[in-house]
This record gives structure tokens, C-alpha cells and sequence, in this order.
């Protein structure tokens, strides 16, 4: 009787040729280069801004002052002051919630025009001129953000005051849409709306662009079935582009989220918790960051490094929930 | 004019008072292109009812552009054009008052590989076409049942109606797909390679299908498999392109196309001496 001995595993060696070596060495390091980037910005908001928030804790978050006691310039100190014990106060939360809202209306705007638009431009535009509207879109994606900024004051501002007051007028009883001194301009309102402008190029490119990936196939049964073209978008293109536009739309998020020169432009900063949108009062984190950064004190500095470290925390977590929701929404096939 | 003659009495005897007119689909001299290029060129053929035709022909000569004009799915593709005339019981499809959207009702269509909706349960896979149609079913458990039962599914699914379309088997998705367009009581079904992604078991199944199908309505089918022609099919035609448009070579009952075609390609053909 033979016994048969079950066999130790073999080890698999690879030996890999000389340009692949190379080759792994190059992406590797690539890759390493941006990992190590990412956390040297990491320790950096965070090294800068533990002063800020040993001193003041949560109510950097949550309280509504920003009061900065000054130094002297020259570095000495202050004539008379010398004793006098430092009244500086940071805090962030009006701007924290100003840049949710205003981002919060730019979606609300800019969602379903970037729907319908992608849509149109992938099954309803006429050939002759789909790709004039394609490459037009990936151009709009890339207009500096300044010029939105501009755009909006010198043109848009006069158009989004007439809307506001339109929203005033007619549902002052909803209490976001009411305000206490008719001034329209320089509102959230209209910021969010110079923002949805910003925003619809990216999310409309994005979502026409899972939209044209429809399997044929899928369009072709509905019709098989009877079904009219808008039968055909909303049981199979829709469906199947849906974790593809919210992924979209979170990329507006994020870029409406940090989006500072344009906001800075249009918007009104006030440190006090507003949720009228159409009052001419809001907050922003970007902007508030840009807007005090040229004269603040080194103590400022640090509190506007730790503003950054919040913004940053915030869009990571936006950007987590999204790829939840894309994991959660994908159609398993 | 090379045609399948045997129509059934059906397909004579109408009291409509006017010409008697073939019941079943019929086309007549017809023509496909896309753009310049002549894809199919007078095509004329009868589908008797509740019979099936296999289609068959080396790959490029035409087949699938036929059976998409006979049910308006070719003037999807952008520059596509027709001549000639398509008829339903008599009646022309492309007739400038004919709703295409009624006429894919009537005549349905099965694709090549199974794409059952991927965010729909079973059940709503069967259903889809009402919702797609906007056709009033107040019985929707028992259409769900019936399309089920006669694309052979039923028993399989019965317990998981509410599973995704997507967790059956390729064999199983393809059935679905057939109930699928079952459930809008279609004519005239077609079949365009039905079975190419499937294994032979599931291929068997779906032969069987089929055949239990043709009890009621119409089926075209369009098949690469010279066995699968044979063995499900009433009668075949035999398409052939010479690198200018795909014609139509012969027509026949299945039987004498396999034994004894009247056009010396077609028995080298279906003897698989090219193709």
C-alpha cells in the first residue's frame, strides 16, 4: 500500500524584467509622491492650528466671533498695553453653515439643469451639433472660476435681486424666504445661484457622460417594448446612470464647497447665524480664509489654518458619504 | 420573386369583402441602407402565422437589419432609410399614420445577449412593457404567471419574484427576457441570435420555448447555428451577400432546405461548407 504524501505548496517566484522594474518603480513613486503630498497637508493644518484649537476648543466650530486684538506690526509691544491680556476670539460656525447652505442651493439649482441638460445634449440634440455642444461643455468646465465671480456681479446680481424678490413677495411666510431689510444683493441666494452656474458644466459632463454609456441594447428593449423615448430614460438610462450623476453631483459639491473667488466676490461674510437665504448676510469658509489672511496677527493665522482644517474635514466627509451612496446605489448586473 | 407559398387557410379565407389579404408578416421588395452603403436589397418574404422562420446566412448578409426593419427598430440607427413595404395582416407598417410605438406592441423583439432591466426585481421585468406602454392591466399577478409559465421560467422563480433580474443565470435571463416581451401580447416575436451567449442546455430550453410559442403567435428567428435552424424551425431563408447588399437566396419549407434547396449555396451552406 502506498501512501501518498499531500505536497508542501510551491512557492511561485516572479522575476520581473528590467522595464517592468522600472516601470513599478516610476508609478510607485508616483504614487508614494501623492500620498506623502496629501499628508504633509495634512500635518501642516494640523501642527498650525492645535493652538487655536487648545485655546478655544469646540466653540471654534460653534461660536460666531471673530475678533482679532492686534499686534503691533513693528513686533514691540503696544504702548499701554503690555499688560493687558489678549481679548482675541476665533470662531467659525456661521461660516461652517454658510458654506453648507450656499452650497446646499447651488445643488438644488444645478442638479436638475445638469440632468436635463445631459439628457438633451445625449438623446434629444441633433446630431449635427452634439459634439459642438459636447466640447463646448468640457470648455465651460474649465473657466476659471473668477470669471463667474465677475460675471455675476456685473450681470447676474441685477437678474438673481429680481428672483429673490419674486421668492420674497410671494413665500415671505416660509421663514428662509424672509428678510428683514429688503436687500437682495450680495445674498446667499444669489451667490448659490452664480455657484449652480459654476457647477452645471462639471456635473452635466460628468452625468451626460455615464448617460451615453447606456448599454444600446437596454434603450433598444424598451422601444421593443412599446415604450416612448421618456419611457426609455426614466426605466434605463436613468436607473443606470444614477450612481454616475450623484457621483457627478458631488464633484460640484465639492467644488462649490471650496469655492472661494467667486464667493468672495458675491457674498456679504457676516459672523452671525442666518438661515434667510435672500438676506444680504451669509458665510463662507473659502472666502472668509482669503478675505482676512493679508493682515491677520500670527495668532489669526493659526485660527484661519484651523478654518482650513475644518473645510478639509468637511469635504472629506461629503466626499465619503458620496461614495456610499455610489456603492450603495450601483445596480449590480 | 422567391416566396414561402405555403401559407395556411388562415392566411386565404378573409371575409373582409376586399382582396383577401395573407395574414401573418409579409414583406415586399424590401430595401435597407445606412447612409449610402445598401445593406439589403429586395427582400420579399411571407411569415405565415404561428409559424417559425429561421434566418440564416453567414455574418454581414443582412439578417439582423431585416428583422429590425420588421418592427421599425432600423430607423434608430442615424442615416438609415427603407423601400419597400412591410406588411402586418395586411397593412403596411411604415405607413405614414402607423404609430411605431404600436407596432413594436404588436411585433416584439428578443436580443442577442439577455439584458433583463438591471434595477428591476423579476417581477417587474415581466411587467415592464405595460408601464413602458401605458397598457391598462388590472390582472398583473396573473400576467406575471402566464408570460412566466410559457417562456418556461416559472417554476425556477416563482419563490424569488422579487429577486433582481440580474441574479439568474444566462439561460434563466434570456427567458425572462422572452416573458418580458410576452407580457405585451405581441404578434409576432423576433429573435435575433437568442441563443449565441447561452450554453447548449440553456439553448435546448430555450428551443423548446419556442416551439410552445408558435402554438400562438409568430416567430422569426435569426440563428447561426444550422441545427438550431433545423430543429425549430417551419421554414427558413437563406440570405447570402456577394460584398454588395445581402439578398435573399431561397425560401423554403426547413425540411427541403436541409435535404433538397433548390440553389446549389444554400446546400453548401447548410452542409457548412462555408459560412
Amino acid at each position: 500500500m502506498t501512501i501518498v504524501e499531500t505536497p508542501e505548496p510551491r512557492q511561485m517566484m516572479v522575476v520581473y524584467s528590467r522595464a517592468d522594474r522600472i516601470f513599478r518603480r516610476i508609478v510607485t513613486g508616483g504614487a508614494l509622491t501623492s500620498l506623502l503630498l496629501l499628508g504633509f497637508i495634512t500635518a501642516f493644518l494640523v501642527m498650525r492650528s492645535t493652538e487655536t484649537f487648545r485655546e478655544f476648543g469646540l466653540d471654534f466650530i460653534t461660536g460666531s466671533e471673530w475678533f482679532s486684538a492686534g499686534e503691533d506690526p513693528l513686533g514691540g509691544a503696544v504702548e499701554g498695553a503690555v499688560e493687558e491680556v489678549d481679548k482675541s476670539v476665533f470662531s467659525i460656525g456661521p461660516m461652517i453653515v454658510g458654506s453648507l447652505v450656499v452650497a446646499l442651493i447651488a445643488m438644488l439649482i444645478a442638479v436638475p439643469l445638469s440632468i436635463g441638460g445631459a439628457l438633451y445634449i445625449e438623446f434629444y440634440a441633433p446630431r449635427s451639433i452634439y459634439r459642438v455642444l459636447v466640447s463646448l461643455l468640457d470648455l465651460a468646465a474649465a473657466i476659471p472660476s473668477l470669471i463667474f465671480g465677475l460675471w455675476g456681479i456685473q450681470v447676474f446680481t441685477a437678474i438673481g435681486v429680481r428672483w429673490a424678490t419674486l421668492l420674497n413677495d410671494r413665500l415671505s411666510f416660509v421663514p428662509i424666504f424672509s428678510v428683514e431689510f429688503e436687500n437682495f444683493g450680495r445674498s446667499p441666494f444669489v451667490a448659490g445661484c452664480v455657484l449652480a452656474a459654476l457647477v452645471v458644466p462639471i456635473t452635466t459632463s460628468v452625468s451626460r457622460e455615464v448617460y451615453s454609456r447606456t448599454p444600446r441594447d437596454l434603450i433598444d428593449t424598451c422601444f421593443a417594448l412599446g415604450g416612448s423615448k421618456w419611457g426609455a430614460i426614466r426605466s434605463v438610462v436613468m436607473p443606470y446612470g444614477k450612481s454616475g450623476v450623484i457621483a457627478g453631483a458631488m464633484l460640484g459639491l465639492g467644488r462649490a464647497l471650496g469655492e472661494t473667488v467667486a464667493i468672495y466676490l458675491m457674498l456679504n461674510l457676516v459672523f452671525r447665524y442666518s438661515f434667510e437665504i435672500l438676506d444680504s448676510a451669509g458665510g463662507n469658509v473659502a472666502s472668509m480664509i482669503a478675505l482676512k489672511f493679508g493682515e491677520a496677527t500670527d495668532k489669526e493665522i493659526s485660527a484661519l489654518i484651523a478654518s482650513g482644517l475644518v473645510l478639509f474635514i468637511i469635504t472629506l466627509i461629503v466626499n465619503m458619504i458620496a461614495s456610499s451612496i455610489v456603492a450603495r446605489t450601483t445596480p449590480r448586473a | 420573386m422567391t416566396q414561402t407559398q405555403i401559407t395556411t387557410s388562415q392566411g386565404t379565407n378573409q371575409q373582409s369583402g376586399e382582396t383577401s389579404k395573407f395574414i401573418g408578416l409579409e414583406t415586399q421588395g424590401v430595401h435597407a441602407w445606412f447612409g449610402k452603403h445598401h445593406a439589403l436589397s429586395n427582400v420579399s418574404l411571407r411569415f405565415p402565422e404561428r409559424t417559425v422562420t429561421g434566418l440564416i446566412g453567414p455574418s454581414g448578409c443582412g439578417k439582423s437589419t431585416f428583422i429590425r426593419l420588421l418592427n421599425r427598430m432600423h430607423e434608430f440607427i442615424p442615416s438609415a432609410a427603407m423601400a419597400g413595404s412591410v406588411l402586418l395582416n395586411g397593412s403596411d407598417i411604415y405607413a405614414p399614420e402607423e404609430d411605431p410605438a404600436m407596432i413594436r406592441l404588436k411585433v416584439g423583439m428578443v436580443f442577442q445577449k439577455p439584458n433583463p432591466f438591471p434595477a428591476m426585481t423579476i417581477r417587474e421585468n415581466v411587467l415592464a412593457g405595460i408601464r413602458l406602454a401605458h397598457l391598462k392591466r388590472s390582472n398583473h399577478d396573473e400576467i406575471v404567471e402566464q408570460c412566466l409559465t410559457r417562456a418556461g421560467l416559472w417554476k425556477e422563480v416563482k419563490d424569488r419574484l422579487q429577486a433582481s433580474g440580474g441574479s439568474l443565470s444566462g439561460g434563466q435571463q434570456q427567458r425572462l427576457c422572452i416573458a418580458r416581451s410576452l407580457a405585451v401580447e405581441p404578434q409576432v416575436l423576433l429573435m435575433d441570435e437568442p441563443c449565441s451567449a447561452l450554453d447548449p442546455g440553456s439553448t435546448l430550453r430555450i428551443e423548446e420555448t419556442i416551439k410552445e410559442l408558435a402554438e400562438k403567435i409568430t416567430v422569426i428567428i435569426v440563428t447561426h447555428n444550422m441545427q438550431q435552424a433545423s430543429r425549430v424551425s417551419d421554414y427558413c431563408a437563406f440570405f447570402l451577400t456577394d460584398g454588395g447588399p445581402g439578398y435573399l437566396v431561397e425560401a423554403d419549407a426547413t425540411r427541403k432546405m436541409f435535404t433538397n434547396p433548390t440553389d446549389s449555396r444554400t446546400a453548401d451552406y447548410v452542409q457548412g461548407k462555408f459560412g
